[in-house]
């Protein structure tokens, strides 16, 4: 009996708060639009029991669904969220790793002052952390203040709203997620086994890429995919940082809800953005699988 | 053989120094006394003075703090019973889609998981407020709490819980007698996440805040969209200023905890 409410409890939340939720959206993504409150003509009616299950799907259309190929926004937004998802995964892991590897060569005794100095900002608010790269990359900010005064540049480089913003404002923020589980991988790594390639004749550099890269392995995949997966649907950066020009469908989804006010429509993009997220949401999994097997 | 070279020397100093700048300026300029943030006028504290005045920002600084420390709570609770759920009980009927619920929420984008929990609560007619963003906070933070305490749970020693079993303590006497005590660090920190996560959040309280309630990053949102503002310099100040100290502190007791431990592990062995 108490082993029954103890599942019962946390499973019916999730079920109430998680699950229906879920198949709500995905209900409202197969409605018709309509100028209404609530703005949108459900096409399946439960309370007919069977046949209001059977006139739904006679009458199923994927009509929102269609409609977001037809329309270019949509799909070119799917591609700019892939495609700045990955450039910036790919920079953060080259910001990320050598200041991990410098973590994991540290003095032992400097390493719990470093780690608390990575996990800081992590508590600090993200959106303070975005909003801090404001100043310093408009037009008249910090950056171009410094640059002119250094004399590199000439006049004000346009950096606020265009897609390099949103570029450093990722790398700055997802930092900590590609540091940790990259430090954590070189810190297991046994030192032994570059002494002995230097031994046996290997240049320093040619031992990092055969022994330290693939030995971190786990650890630079783990955090490529705890910085890429985040990314794809993210809001905040790109409204702020990114201004029009950058097109993101974290984005598109808002204001296609809080300005449009289509509610099908943005339950659609929803459930196309979640299909897309499946495959490396999967591909983690089977990575983390992988590495607890070896550990064990 | 540990040893810092000139490299490793350089990328330590250029990394933090690219995570900390950012946030020195926001701090050095919200004592600037110019009005226009990039131009430096001399050091003034009287955006700190506007901010204190501002009883809009104090008002959504209240509602976050009665959400974060409700949904954080609630969250460590259900979190909690979920990890022991997911760690100790063998196989149940719905055990697979229990566990994929547990770990979606972690890599659920939040315009989502804001949206989805926006149309059920319009669905059932409950009214946006405090009690749905409490409500939504809860459901997306549970599952870190129960990734944080299930990964402490499974390195848990079963035979201590056995023996006081033995000892002819009920199950419930021993979970919170030897289980809980032990468990104590991971839950606290599950609990601190929770709360930090719930302080955070801007998208899905968006989506699921009425307009009788507002929270602080929804009024820090309103005000930046414009461009950046001396006043929010002030309040990112405080706030990072809170979280530093939090930090620290909390750093600094787990440290003496563990130094105590050790110290009480060796004395243990020379009793015996």
């Amino acid at each position: 009996m108490r082993r029954f409410a103890l599942i019962a409890l946390p499973y019916g939340w999730l079920l109430a708060l998680f699950l229906v939720p879920f198949l709500i959206v995905l209900k409202i993504s197969l409605s018709d639009t309509a100028l209404a409150i609530p703005p949108y003509t459900p096409t399946l009616d439960l309370s007919e029991g069977w046949a209001g299950i059977k006139a739904f799907l006679s009458a199923l259309d994927f009509e929102n669904f269609t409609f977001l190929t037809t329309d270019d926004l949509y799909w070119k937004a799917y591609l700019s969220s892939l495609q700045i998802a990955l450039v910036s995964t790919v920079l953060t892991l080259m910001v990320g790793y050598p200041i991990a590897y410098g973590m994991a060569n540290a003095p032992d005794h400097w390493r719990p002052t470093l780690m608390m100095l990575v996990i800081l900002p992590f508590w600090t608010s993200f959106l303070i952390r975005v909003y801090s790269w404001m100043g310093i990359l408009s037009t008249e900010g910090y950056l171009n203040q410094f640059l002119l005064w250094l004399g590199v540049i000439s006049t004000p480089l346009t950096i606020l709203n265009t897609p390099t913003a949103v570029y450093i404002g990722i790398v700055y923020t997802y930092l900590p997620f590609m540091i940790l589980p990259i430090y954590s991988a070189l810190d297991r790594m046994d030192d032994s086994l570059l002494e002995a390639a230097e031994d046996l004749g290997c240049s320093r550099l040619s031992a990092f890429w055969l022994i330290t890269v693939p030995l971190s392995k786990n650890g630079i995949i783990a955090g490529c995919f705890l910085v890429f997966i985040p990314t794809i649907g993210e809001f905040v950066i790109p409204s702020l940082l990114g201004g029009s020009q950058t097109l993101m469908i974290g984005k598109v989804l808002w204001e296609e809800f809080f300005n449009n006010r289509d509610w099908p429509v943005a339950s659609a993009v929803a459930v196309v953005l979640l299909l897309i997220l499946i495959v490396p949401i999967v591909l983690f999994q089977i990575n983390q699988q992988k590495q607890r097997e070896a550990e064990e | 053989m540990r040893r810092l070279t000139w490299f490793n020397a350089t990328s330590l100093s250029l990394g933090f120094a690219f995570l900390y700048l950012p946030m020195l300026i926001l701090i050095v300029y919200s004592f600037n006394e110019s009005k226009l943030v990039t131009v430096w006028a001399g050091f003034s504290t009287k955006w700190y003075g506007t901010l204190i005045q501002n009883q809009a920002f104090l008002d959504a600084a209240l509602v976050t703090l009665k959400v974060a420390v409700a949904s954080s709570t609630i969250a460590t609770v259900l979190g909690t019973m979920a990890a022991l759920v997911l760690v100790r009980v063998g196989r149940f009927p719905g055990r697979t889609l229990f566990s994929g619920m547990i770990y979606a929420p972690l890599v659920m984008p939040e315009v989502i998981t804001g949206l989805s929990l926006l149309l059920l609560f319009i669905g059932i007619g409950l009214d946006r407020g405090i009690l749905t963003i409490i409500l939504a906070h809860t459901t997306f933070s549970m599952a870190f709490v129960a990734v944080v305490v299930s990964s402490r749970l499974v390195t848990f020693d079963r035979s201590l819980e056995e023996a006081a079993l033995d000892l002819g303590c009920s199950a419930f006497d021993a979970f919170r007698l030897v289980t809980l005590p032990i468990i104590a660090p991971a839950v606290i920190s599950g609990w601190l996440l929770a709360f930090t996560l719930s302080l955070d959040d801007l998208v899905i309280a968006s989506f699921t805040a009425g307009p009788s309630a507002t929270t602080l990053p929804i009024k820090i949102w309103s005000s930046i969209r414009l461009g950046v503002s001396p006043e929010i310099n002030a309040l990112s100040t405080i706030m990072i200023g809170i979280v530093a100290a939090g930090v620290i502190t909390a750093s600094l007791i787990t440290k003496r905890a563990s130094l105590r431990q050790q110290a009480d592990e060796r004395a243990a062995a020379q009793q015996r």
